[in-house]
């Protein structure tokens, strides 16, 4: 049997949730027609359009309504297709969804868990290209989750739907469809995990970096400790800050903006945290502050690519 | 439940009682807050008061109520306990959301929420209508400036799409902020949306209880029967300025509910002595609880982080 793709992974989770749990369910644009990248492949048919329901290009009143079903006691899932879509929904989800609880004094919980994806690489352009997750992860009261493979999508969604809180997965485009696996899947998707361990250099890294990460590391003599860090928000920095205070350098992968904030904010961590450990500065890889470029040679360019990770890998150990 | 009020007097006795303690509520906020005993950015609601006890006292049980930045009446004509209100606004642990809320983000339970956001709370009561059980219905109660925003018509869109059993709550006051309603819209009338939607619509005078209480039911009924949500716009005054500290405008007496309410309850042979020791009884009721609250303790810095989130990671 063939091994899932990270979509079809994060399918077959809803649709075993969705047996088991009558609460789910799923609102989004054609998710009754199984959505637009497949992730609903199917459910229509056996869950009906009512709990797999259709809704119009209305994403800040969808989130609304999504608000508003969790008050009453369901689990709804909203696909919000491109995260660059969060702009429209923001209201509800950062203004509402994220601050119930607390100014509820803890009376109302907010279980909600919105799918979206994100991430350049496929020449769509400036508006279907974008990671917001300096967005995402700064308004208190959002979970945010960047899988990076097929057991760890299943198991985002997985926890998200079980927990009480609103949960933001945030899926790589350009892993959709992928089939690869890491070392250690199956660990918690609400931790960072090592992925691969070493004494020379700490990489941390989210989604498709990950494996980059990992074929980088391949061809290099130097000894680098991988880490996944899937929890984007609140941003579980603990693991990295422990791996530098052992090797003493830090090399932060991210597909954002230079000016986003989970690279920035593990640089920060461990600059507060295992100063006195560190033996060269902290180094980010981020894409550069610019809109996503629709060219392809501009947008391949804006892209955290292989060969720079090499490059930077080689210089923090070797320079 | 009935589309009619069956016993008037008794219902002009009970809706004097509800919205004289809705009205001594609001003119004890404003004076705590002129004194400063309360702080924050209080809308307060007098003028509102016909609309919260017409519509919210021809509810079930089992009906939930959203509003606005403007929802003390609402939340007071729902049931939730005045003290513990006025201890939300005082910031106390002992608030009906333990200080962490205030006077724009109340929640309780019947009253589910009020929202700091114009508008912000139209999709959630869509949402909530589809999760409740059986014919019950949940009302949202919004002001007029909300009808410009698109999440309104976002809203009445997908509640007409999937016939959400939502009563739409207008208070028209004519002013949205601090300009009137025709800097804002050419649209002057609300009612306008629902008849656009195909939504069972009234438009009534808002400062009038047995016309909005009557034109509720109605509306409650159709919504009940499974014919889709409906809007109710109820014209009213806003007697306050927008919110409280605001000098750009003082009170408006015209258009006073409770003052044409008891003019009815006069003419109809009511004691004005009862009326007067009504409110006399509420305010001093209320100002018992607001000392109260003030006596109590504020939450504690400390470990208020562990409110954030329902499941700590």
């Amino acid at each position: 049997m063939t091994a899932p793709t990270f979509v079809e992974a994060a399918r077959d989770a809803l649709e075993h949730h969705l047996a088991i749990d009558d609460r789910v369910m799923v609102l989004g644009e054609d998710v009754a027609t199984g959505g637009p990248f497949g992730l609903t492949k199917g459910l229509s048919q056996r869950f009906g359009t009512e709990r797999i329901r259709n809704t119009p290009i209305s994403e800040g009143a969808v989130m609304g309504v999504a608000v508003g079903l969790a008050l009453g006691g369901r689990r709804p899932f909203v696909d919000l297709m491109f995260n660059d879509f969060v702009t429209l929904a923001s209201d509800q989800l950062f203004n509402h969804a994220a601050k119930l609880h607390y100014t509820s004094g803890g009376r109302r919980p907010v279980p909600l868990t919105v799918w979206t994806i994100g991430g350049a690489g496929t020449r769509w352009g400036a508006q279907h290209s974008q990671r917001l997750d300096g967005w995402l992860t700064q308004v208190p009261g959002l979970k945010v989750l960047a899988p990076s493979s097929p057991v760890a999508a299943a198991g985002a969604v997985r926890v998200a739907l079980d927990d009480p809180d609103p949960v933001v997965v945030l899926a790589d485009r350009t892993l959709l469809y992928s089939r690869s696996c890491l070392p250690r899947d199956g660990a918690s998707p609400w931790r960072s995990r090592i992925v691969q361990a070493g004494t020379d250099l700490t990489l941390a890294a989210s989604g498709r970096l990950v494996h980059l990460a990992l074929d980088a590391a391949a061809t290099t003599g130097a000894s680098v400790e991988i880490i996944d860090v899937q929890r984007l928000a609140p941003l579980d920095c603990d693991l990295v800050v422990e791996s530098v205070s052992r090797t003493g350098r830090l090399l932060v992968l991210h597909d954002e903006a230079w000016c986003g904030a989970t690279a920035a904010t593990l640089v920060a961590a461990v600059s507060e945290r295992a100063f006195w450990a560190l033996d060269a500065p902290p180094r980010r890889l981020t894409s550069p502050a610019t809109p996503i470029p629709a060219a392809a040679v501009l947008e391949d360019a804006y892209m955290v690519g292989g060969d720079a990770i090499l490059a930077a890998i080689n210089e923090m150990v070797n320079g | 439940l009935p589309v009619a009020i069956s016993d008037l007097p008794a219902f002009l006795v009970d809706a004097h009682a509800a919205m004289a303690r809705i009205r001594a509520f609001e003119e004890l906020a404003a004076d705590a807050h002129a004194d400063g005993r309360l702080p924050g950015l209080l809308h307060l609601s007098i003028g509102g008061e016909a609309v919260a006890h017409g519509v919210i006292g021809g509810l079930r049980p089992d009906d939930r109520v959203y509003t606005s930045h403007r929802g003390h009446g609402h939340f007071l004509a729902a049931g939730a306990d005045p003290y513990r209100m006025l201890a939300e606004l005082a910031g106390r642990d002992s608030g009906l959301c333990r200080g962490r809320g205030g006077s724009m983000h109340l929640m309780s339970d019947r009253a589910v929420m009020a929202t700091g956001v114009v508008g912000g709370t139209l999709p959630i009561a869509v949402g909530h209508a589809l999760a409740l059980e059986g014919d019950a219905v949940a009302v949202t109660f919004f002001g007029d400036g909300a009808v410009q925003t698109g999440v309104f018509h976002e809203s009445l869109n997908l509640a007409a799409l999937w016939s959400a059993r939502v009563l739409f709550v207008c208070e028209n006051n004519g002013w949205a902020e601090f300009s009137g309603r025709d800097e804002h819209t050419r649209i002057a009338d609300v009612a306008a949306y629902g008849h656009f939607h195909g939504l069972p619509t009234a438009a009534v005078d808002g400062g009038e209880v047995v016309s909005v209480r009557e034109a509720a039911l109605q509306l409650l009924a159709r919504v009940r029967a499974g014919e889709g949500p409906a809007l109710l716009e109820c014209h009213v005054m806003r007697i306050r300025p927008h919110y409280e500290g605001d000098l750009r405008r003082g009170d408006r007496a015209e258009g006073d509910p409770l003052a044409r309410l008891e003019a009815r309850m006069l003419t109809d042979g009511f004691s004005p002595d009862d009326l007067a020791r009504r409110r006399a009884d509420a305010r001093a009721e209320l100002d018992d609880a607001c000392a109260r609250a003030l006596r109590d303790p504020s939450p504690d810095p400390v470990t208020d982080a562990e409110l954030v989130f329902a499941s700590a990671l």
